[in-house]
């Protein structure tokens, strides 16, 4: 590379600063900042430009924070027991195996997720208190009450994963999550387009679905696995 | 004609009113210095509205500013009043099932303007600014929750959304600014010109003259930079500026919507394997007490390995047809 490459690549330090900052756990606020202010001076671009681009971009990205406008009513129905309500829901359902319990689970936050509601559900609020507990009371319908350490770090595991999973591909269904506003305000900021949200957020079905089929199978395939293990455990218990 | 502009001002009331009511609270540990971050972030999003008329750096200053007061750990949530779990309970019997029509009443009204009023006109001028459907659905549509629930769930105050909210917003605390800082980062990146230089270098890295390779190039590059940052947020506006608009879709002429919607996706199926999304990968496993906290990205890898290479499909076909 010539010497002009390196001064263009100067800049590029900054990436280096939010990857070493994020590395050593810093506040991500203190770090994107920091970072952000440092590669634009090193591109040689102006103080007050600096804080211009500060402001501009924040007025033009502030769809993203649109998604907070929902808390007030999620807020009100948290008061009088929604969480409450949706656990007696899922009680109900209380004759399923660990990993059927856990596919019904990652179809409702899933589906929930995708209507906005990505409060419903989480693992502070349901997959601790809830399904776990539920999952686990399946499991020890086959391998007693005494399941292996290995066995109960398996299913919360995938307890948590089907959690996860379901909200990363849920949410991007519903118009007004952060990322499709980030799509459509990062694209329509710099390059003068105007995306419609609804566009971003129907073109992420494909991958959900496919993501509640991949996903599914293995939970599925927990179910055989559990068997498998405990049943083998069960039959040295009883030789013991 | 109806913009989008008044959201901004009721997200702005909403954060300003969060502000007050915390500079009020006695109660509260860091008091002045979470209502100076509040105050600030719902003050911004007014002042955003006149930026043509005002200028811009005054707006920089005040985002930088509440950048440090919550970067340096000055706030944190207070204790708000709330119901206890057992009132819940007996009111999640007594309620039952009505308790999910607020809830709904959000995503049916938004779905509603979006899809139906859209493509409405009045005097040859349509109803809704174009572009902006989804966003004022979404305002219209917490307006008329909030009006259902209250009609429905009766509370004995009638302004207690408001501070349920402010429970919630507390609780999300300084990270409701980070997605918008990510932005803004995202912006100086690109007048640095650090996405022209990623895009030399995976030019230099791999010939991008090929559809296959620049799609595979944006989805990996998404992908991988997600891993390192914790966040696709953060990779996107670098990967986008880099190779996914002057590549694929200024070169290739691939269809925006459904490029950057799937490579979003693509970039998730890294969060799902980096342990630097904590909130999302290491924090379970400590609040399920598991032995090994690596567990969950284990179960979770093979996923976004299939998924990765779904997306990589879609993305040569959909935004191409």
């Amino acid at each position: 590379m010539d010497e002009h490459l390196h001064a263009v690549m100067l800049p590029l330090l900054g990436v280096l600063m939010v990857v070493m900052g994020f590395a050593l756990r810093l506040n991500p606020l203190i770090v994107v900042t920091i970072a952000g202010i440092f590669s634009a001076l090193l591109a040689g671009i102006s103080p007050l430009h600096i804080l211009n681009a500060f402001g501009t971009g924040f007025a033009n990205s502030r769809s993203i924070s649109l998604a907070f406008i929902v808390l007030p009513v999620v807020g009100l129905a948290e008061r009088f027991g929604l969480q409450q309500r949706a656990k007696m829901l899922i009680d109900r359902a209380a004759a399923l195996t660990a990993g059927r319990l856990l596919l019904v689970y990652l179809f409702v936050r899933q589906t929930a997720a995708a209507l906005g509601l990505t409060s419903i559900g989480g693992v502070a609020q349901m997959v601790r208190p809830v399904i776990y507990p539920m999952a686990e009371a399946a499991a020890m319908r086959i391998g007693g009450d005494e399941l292996p350490d290995d066995v109960t770090d398996e299913i919360k595991a995938h307890a948590a994963a089907a959690d996860t999973v379901g909200a990363f591909f849920g949410e991007d269904i519903f118009v007004a999550i952060g990322s499709v506003l980030l799509i459509t305000s990062y694209v329509d900021a710099n390059y003068h387009l105007k995306l419609d949200p609804l566009q971003i957020a129907l073109w992420a079905i494909p991958t959900a679905i496919a993501a509640f089929v991949t996903h599914g199978l293995r939970l599925l395939r927990l179910d055989r696995t559990l068997v498998g293990r405990l049943s083998a455990n069960a039959r040295k218990t009883e030789a013991d | 004609m109806i913009t989008a502009e008044w959201i901004y001002w009721l997200a702005g009331g909403f954060f300003l009113t969060t502000g007050i009511e915390i500079a009020l609270d006695r109660s509260h540990a860091k008091r002045w210095t979470n209502a100076l971050f509040w105050s600030l972030l719902g003050g911004s999003f007014f002042y955003g509205s006149f930026l043509g008329r005002l200028p811009s750096w005054p707006l920089g200053l005040s985002v930088i500013a509440m950048a440090l007061v919550a970067g340096c750990g000055l706030t944190s949530a207070g204790a708000v009043e709330t119901t206890s779990e057992a009132q819940r309970e007996e009111s999640a019997r007594r309620k039952g099932d009505l308790l999910f029509v607020p809830a709904l009443t959000i995503p049916l009204v938004t779905i509603l303007f979006a899809v139906g009023l859209s493509r409405v006109t009045l005097r040859g001028l349509p109803l809704l600014a174009h572009g902006e459907a989804t966003l004022i659905g979404l305002g219209v549509a917490v307006m008329a929750a909030l009006f259902v629930g209250t009609l429905l769930l009766r509370p004995k105050q009638p302004f207690v959304s408001l501070r349920e909210g402010r429970r919630l917003l507390e609780t999300v605390g300084w990270a409701v600014l980070l997605p918008q800082m990510l932005t803004v980062l995202g912006g100086l990146f690109t007048q640095a010109g650090i996405g022209t230089d990623v895009g030399l270098i995976a030019e230099h890295v791999a010939p991008l003259d090929s559809r296959i390779v620049a799609v595979i190039v944006y989805a990996l590059g998404m992908a991988l930079f997600t891993v390192i940052m914790g966040n696709a947020f953060a990779a996107f506006p670098i990967m986008t500026a880099a190779v996914g608009w002057p590549v694929l879709v200024k070169h290739f002429g691939a269809h925006p919507a459904p490029m950057f919607a799937i490579g979003m996706l693509a970039g998730y199926c890294g969060t799902l394997c980096t342990p630097m999304a904590a909130n999302f990968n290491l924090v379970p496993p400590a609040l399920l007490e598991m032995r090994d906290k690596y567990r969950q990205i284990k179960v979770q890898i093979p996923t976004a390995l299939a998924l990765f290479v779904v997306n990589v499909c879609f993305m040569l076909v959909l935004p191409f047809a």
